[in-house]
């Protein structure tokens, strides 16, 4: 772990660069000019955050003022002006890889900075242009966000469409042409066979010449799967070989990248690079995968990737993060083409800290990005998704029961798939079937592609399943799905019968029967390789896959519905349901209906996912039967397991999340959190003005804590501040070479004056200004109820324990994590980062 | 200082890079709608024996009617207007120059990552071999820097000066970028401890 931070991070500040300065302006402190000799941002070791303590403590009495200034604290009448740009060393206020940012920290920077920016615009004109250009700079931002992913996500949709249809043959005026587009202009296609014209050459008749027969069949069987095979095979080995942080969904990391986590380069230009690329690949090559998580991540990346232009937005980590909780709000916007779904989905689904501007900040991104991808026009039909619906006939009060009956489908299967998904990850991460990603992906896909091919509902990519599911059979249908016979008697056959033939026109013919078993077949299938499949070493996402599992349900439902309205319409239940000359039931709806619930039941989103519903299919009356499922699903979901399978994945990666959701109940004080234990050593302090350098770096040799309080002494250890173990290296280093005069015994001073010194004295080194002087405390008698909140609301990281003004002890998010593991009766020890 | 106005520079340059690409797709968005990018599709349904069908015209937004396309006409006299009732007419339009050039930009991307690629995997350790004997160079400084936490840190301040001439800074910036990859791939595929 130590190392691959350590190095990842050395080798990552090209890719990543973080806030390099800044100290904090904290009352008034003594200068310490630094001189930079260098403008690096680059790692030291990490370790964990956890301190001793000392037992035995003396009384207060120690007369501990000695030495010091009488002006210790002074109100901050005149905050220091600091050019943001250099006199600080380099590398103070970053953190390390794997290591939670302090959002306090953090917002105070920007404020601080915020307020100088204000103040020196009132100096000239150049300083007010300045602070104009900065408080524009997020919207700036923002629009060249939307920009540059409305237009990846279009040449995602472009590419992956044209290599999905690859599979099946090629176009002859043109190979980049998709299958539709091949035969755009083509006078040539037939009523039944929309899709069939001359140009457009299967690969059975390129390569021998046989347009009929099972030779046909065979060889496009052959040549899809091995598509199939290629295409996978080279988007693992492309992540692996250049980006593995580019693998699945994206969502999880940066769900716990919003709450402060870092990890170096996973938003950066490889990941970004490898991602668009491989996601394509991974799409089309048939895989049950969806590429909407992916597209949030590749968001994201942008945004991360456009912050380095921006000062205000590359040096502060917290300001950083709102910008990508609007970028995830424009992966979804660009994905289901729902701005205002996005919007709600980074708001309820992925953010940490969601203040008012961010909002509005995601709403005009998630408009920019929405428009960008509708002027690209990917699909031609001048719609932002594949799978738009537009039918408005009205539904029953009674429906509502099937509906809810979905829901409940729904929930049982999200259920379902994140335990059986769960199971099958910690498998993959704990036995040796983890050792093989590139032999898993090639063999997933080699049989996803034997099993689909013979199924047309399979063989098809999910969208446009999903999109033929969706829709509702009109007379202008020619699918299988819309195969029904007409009772009249007439020889009108099993030719589209038509709804003026009154009630009954839409028995289920031949047709159709064989569509449901199909359909039936493809639920098992999807079922089962969607658990296998998502956790693989390739871009996945399973919005598309969880939506098509309950589309499919959904028809089925619907059809079986419709049929039981149509052949007992003249019982008391069904009477109200088929008005003659209208349709019965809308097997579409369910479709839809299903959907919903079961993304529902996978993600718990509730809101989010029903305004994503509405906006995919503009019918605005559907809303109610959408609201009915996803609520059951959601509860259904919620009673047989709390995660959701972003949270599941998060728990299982140990990452440090704290969920802002999950109540803490138990009745535990601070104290029996704090660190040190009972048996543990004594916690590390630092002194304010007694201790050598050379102490101070034995220290930090021989521990591995994140951070240091300071106290006044040893013997009356009274709280002074908190000093990071990064910055104090970083200092001290610095001091060493740069420094006149400083050998291992110059002592080291966190105090604002200098204690009065023998002249023969090595120089001192002037630390206050690395100083927090003020951490947060809580007493020992804190309930931890209350612990949790201050960590979940105010973003902290660490936090200290006083009592009666002496320091015992500290509680990370760590500890407050493993606690609640502890609490909840799990391995505290699966959280695995500080 | 001259880090710096190295980093300025390469943030100005991949700005521009990402400005002109915007640019490029922009103009391919508006570029002249050529007669092949846009039309009127009809699907008209089954009407007493005519069997279903699809006429497809190459017409401007307005004529984009039952009464326009459908040629020849299946029906006469009065049944037109019933027939076309019951046809769906759809003007779409697409970029034929956008679908192009994204496909043939993916494909080359994905072409120059390829050879990439196998140019890393299997021709530069034979030639690093062939050039210096012995594959100390591959073995770059992994162990050093876990142990002292100091380690670092010089290595943060001081890497400033040296380094004169660009290949080396490319040749040194590569480095570092694959023994990130390196991290990355231990992380993910050997260790799992994130993404799994």
């Amino acid at each position: 772990m130590l190392k691959l931070c350590a190095l990842g991070l050395k080798a990552s500040a090209l890719e990543e660069r973080l806030p390099t300065v800044v100290t904090m302006d904290n009352g008034g402190f003594c200068d310490d000019n630094y001189q930079s000799g260098s403008s690096d941002d680059e790692l030291v070791d990490i370790s964990d955050v956890t301190v001793d303590f000392s037992e035995d403590v003396p009384p207060l009495d120690r007369d501990y003022s000695a030495g010091r200034c009488k002006a210790e604290w002074r109100p901050n009448n005149s905050p220091k002006l600091m050019d943001l740009l250099d006199d600080t060393v380099p590398g103070i206020g970053t953190y390390e890889d794997f290591n939670t940012i302090d959002w306090v920290r953090e917002k105070s920077k920007d404020r601080d900075r915020h307020r100088e920016i204000t103040n020196k615009s009132k100096q000239s004109t150049v300083a007010l242009l300045f602070s104009i250009s900065d408080a524009f700079s997020g919207w700036l931002l923002m629009l060249l966000i939307g920009l540059m992913s409305g237009a990846l996500a279009g040449g995602i949709d472009i590419a992956a469409h044209w290599m999905t249809d690859l599979k099946e043959g090629v176009c002859l005026n043109g190979f980049w042409f998709n299958h539709e587009h091949c035969c755009w202009a083509s006078n040539e296609t037939t009523f039944q066979e929309r899709d069939k014209c001359p140009q457009w050459k299967s690969w059975a008749e390129l390569m021998v010449g046989v347009s009929e027969g099972p030779g046909l069949y065979v060889v496009n069987y052959f040549m899809y799967v091995c598509w199939a095979l290629l295409f996978a095979f080279l988007a693992v080995i492309l992540v692996r070989a250049f980006a593995p942080y580019a693998c699945g969904s994206g969502i999880p990391e940066i769900k716990t990248i919003l709450s402060g986590f870092i990890i170096r380069g996973y938003l950066g230009k490889w990941t970004l690079i490898i991602k668009t690329i491989t996601l394509v690949l991974a799409v089309s090559s048939g895989l049950i995968l969806g590429k909407e998580g992916p597209l949030v991540h590749v968001a994201c990346c942008c945004a991360n990737i456009l912050c380095h232009f921006f000062t205000k937005y590359r040096r502060n980590e917290a300001k950083r993060r709102e910008v990508l909780s609007a970028a995830s709000a424009v992966g979804v916007s660009v994905a289901f083409g729902a701005p205002i779904g996005g919007v709600l989905f980074s708001l309820e689904e992925v953010s940490y800290y969601f203040p008012l501007k961010t909002l509005w900040r995601s709403f005009f991104a998630a408009l920019v990005a929405a428009f960008t991808l509708r002027s690209i026009n990917p699909f031609g039909n001048s719609r932002l998704v594949l799978f738009y619906v537009e039918f408005h006939t009205p539904w029953h009060l009674l429906e509502l029961i099937p509906f809810v009956l979905l829901g409940i489908f729904g929930g049982l299967w999200g259920a379902f798939f994140i335990r059986a998904n769960i199971a099958w990850c910690r498998l993959r991460k704990n036995t040796c079937l983890g050792h093989y990603p590139v032999l898993e992906v090639v063999v997933v896909t080699l049989f996803t592609a034997l099993l689909a091919f013979p199924i047309e509902y399979t063989r098809m990519s999910s969208s446009e399943l999903i999109s033929e599911l969706f829709n509702d059979c009109g007379l202008l249908d020619s699918s299988k799905l819309c195969s029904y016979t007409s009772n009249s008697g007439s020889a009108s056959g099993s030719v589209n019968a038509t709804a003026a033939n009154g009630l009954g026109a839409r028995l289920a013919g031949q047709g159709l029967y064989t569509a449901m078993w199909q359909l039936a077949l493809a639920l098992v299938l999807k079922m089962f390789f969607t658990v296998v499949t998502f956790g693989m070493k390739v871009p996945s996402g399973l919005f598309i896959p969880s939506m098509a599992v309950g589309a499919i349900a959904g028809r089925l439902l619907g059809v079986c519905m419709e049929q039981l309205a149509i052949r007992h319409h003249e019982q008391d239940i069904f009477r109200g349901w088929c008005s003659p000359g209208a349709d019965c039931i809308t097997p579409g709806l369910y479709a839809m209906v299903g959907a919903a619930a079961c993304l529902g039941g996978v993600t718990r989103m509730t809101v989010s996912l029903v305004v994503i519903m509405f906006e995919l299919t503009g019918g605005l009356e559907y809303i109610v039967p959408l609201m009915a499922a996803t609520m059951t699903s959601k509860w259904v979901a919620d009673a047989l397991g709390r995660e959701s399978i972003y949270e599941a994945h998060i728990r299982l990666n140990g990452y440090p999340f704290l969920e802002a959701k999950e109540e803490f109940r138990h009745k535990t004080l601070a104290t029996d959190v704090m660190r040190p234990r009972r048996s543990d050593p004594l916690l590390s302090v630092l002194t304010e003005s007694r201790m050598t350098v050379e102490e101070v770096e034995r220290l930090i040799a021989d521990t591995t804590y994140s951070g240091f309080p300071v106290v006044i002494s040893q013997q009356s250890p009274r709280l002074v501040g908190f000093v990071l173990r990064r910055d104090l290296i970083i200092s001290l280093e610095n001091a060493r070479r740069h420094q006149e005069g400083v050998v291992s015994t110059s002592p080291i001073l966190f105090t604002e004056c200098d204690p009065p010194m023998s002249p023969s004295a090595p120089p001192a080194v002037k630390l206050r200004s690395i100083l927090d002087l003020s951490p947060f405390t809580v007493t020992v008698h804190t309930p931890m109820e209350i612990v949790v909140d201050i960590f979940r609301k105010l973003g902290l990281r660490q936090c200290l324990v006083i009592q009666n003004g002496r320091l015992l002890g500290i509680i990370t998010k760590k500890d407050i994590l493993k606690h609640m593991a502890q609490m909840a009766n799990r391995d505290p020890d699966s959280i695995l980062f500080n | 200082m001259y880090r710096l106005t190295s980093r300025v520079a390469v943030n100005l340059l991949t700005f521009s890079s990402l400005m002109c690409f915007l640019l490029i797709l922009s103009a391919q968005t508006s570029e002249a709608k050529n007669s092949e990018d846009i039309r009127c599709k009809c699907i008209c349904p089954p009407y007493k024996e005519i069997a279903g069908q699809i006429y497809n015209q190459n017409v401007s937004l307005k004529d984009c009617n039952c009464l326009h396309v459908v040629e020849p006409m299946p029906v006469e006299g009065k049944d037109v207007e019933a027939y076309c009732l019951r046809c769906e007419c759809k003007y779409e339009e697409r970029s034929s120059g956008t679908i192009k050039g994204t496909i043939i930009a993916y494909l080359s991307i994905l072409g120059l990552l390829l050879l990439y690629m196998v140019y890393l995997t299997l021709l530069e350790p034979i030639l690093k071999r062939r050039l210096f004997g012995h594959s100390q160079l591959i073995q770059s400084d992994d162990d050093v820097g876990d142990q002292q936490p100091f380690a670092n840190a010089h290595d943060v301040l001081s890497r400033s000066r040296s380094r004169s001439n660009m290949l080396n800074k490319v040749e040194h910036a590569q480095q570092r970028w694959k023994r990130q990859v390196q991290e990355q791939r231990k992380s993910v595929f050997d260790r799992h401890v994130v993404l799994s």
